[in-house]
């Protein structure tokens, strides 16, 4: 069974390669800030121990005072799993790195998480609306939509 | 050879998704009201004392018995249809065992399903798609009205905004009888309508 690795050893080992990145750390979840994101998905990909070469998904929640994003975390090779949270507090335009670089799998997702909840993926090769046509006014996920 | 401005979007053009985003806010500016019922289906027995000939008796049974639906099942009602054709309850019975693949060997549309605006103009495609005459059956509270997702942002507010709808089914999904039972209704409508077949003079 996949091990879930705990939140606090794997912040202390972010914090080393990066120091004041992260935000909260708990036994379940990372908490990360966003615009070092991308770095540190890129360090907990290519890093030997942790090596979390597979992204099971990226999802979007609405806390009305902030949005943040869950990415769920898999090692194939290890056979461990962790939760990573990054959080952005702009309602205008609400801007995160995007992950497609690292994992391909992201792609889609992050379009949906733009289509619904407006969140922007800076550096994404094709970001536009996927479930909604295009022409489309406001995010019908974000929770004062109408 | 020239090479033009890279491409904003390296998928597929912008082009197509606002022509695409384009046409779904027509079709929604167009379908606010929803479209009566096409044919005189009320008044019925007005017709039937002025117009039944034993030709129209004639076509009316043949068009009832021998129904042709294209395949367009956007949602969950499509189970409810599948069991009605398969061998349980046996839509073949009525003379309508085939679902045709291409709209233009059909005749009948049972819309099992929410539909949303995204997918509307190609459902309306198939409509249209479809030879005369044709007859479109509503089948489940979404076919009707949009049923629980009447209030979506995305959903169309029943088949009769975008396609006339000759029968409405209810149910959430209705069960086989009561599709059969549409059908059936359906097939006694056709075979009361009188035919515009006008003889030319020899």
């Amino acid at each position: 069974m996949t091990v879930s690795l705990s939140g606090l050893q794997v912040a202390k080992e972010i914090t080393e390669q990066f120091p004041d990145t992260v935000v909260e750390a708990t036994d379940q979840a990372v908490l990360v800030k966003s615009k070092s994101i991308f770095e540190i998905a890129q360090y907990l990909k290519n890093s030997p121990e942790l090596s979390f070469d597979y992204l099971n998904f990226v999802t979007a929640v609405d806390y009305l005072d902030c949005f943040e994003l869950v990415y769920q975390l898999t090692s194939l090779k290890h056979n461990h799993s962790l939760i990573l949270k990054t959080r952005c507090f702009s309602r205008e335009r609400p801007t995160v790195p995007s992950v497609v670089s690292v994992w391909r799998g992201a792609d889609y997702q992050e379009r949906e998480i733009f289509d619904l909840m407006g969140i922007i993926f800076d550096g994404h090769p094709n970001l536009k609306r996927i479930v909604l046509w295009d022409g489309f006014e406001g995010h019908p996920l974000r929770k004062d939509y109408l | 050879m020239e090479v033009g401005e890279p491409r904003k979007y390296i998928y597929s053009d912008v082009e197509l998704d606002q022509h695409e985003g384009q046409e779904i806010a027509e079709l929604m500016a167009s379908s606010q009201q929803p479209l009566p019922d096409p044919d005189r289906w009320l008044d019925e027995d007005i017709h039937r004392n002025i117009m039944l000939t034993t030709v129209d008796a004639v076509i009316g049974w043949a068009r009832s018995s021998s129904l042709w639906p294209a395949i367009c099942f956007p949602a969950c009602c499509a189970f409810e249809l599948i069991a009605a054709n398969a061998s349980r309850f046996d839509l073949s019975r009525f003379g309508m065992e085939i679902l045709r693949a291409s709209p233009r060997q059909a005749d009948l549309m049972i819309t099992a399903g929410t539909l949303t605006w995204k997918m509307a103009p190609q459902v309306r495609r198939i409509y249209h798609q479809m030879a005369e005459p044709k007859w479109v059956i509503a089948m489940g509270a979404c076919g009707i009205s949009g049923g629980i997702f009447r209030s979506s942002y995305n959903v169309v507010p029943g088949y009769n905004r975008i396609m006339p709808v000759d029968v409405y089914v209810p149910g959430c999904p209705p069960r086989p009888e009561a599709l059969i039972y549409g059908i059936r209704m359906l097939h006694r409508k056709i075979a009361q309508a009188h035919t515009d077949i006008k003889l030319q003079p020899m």
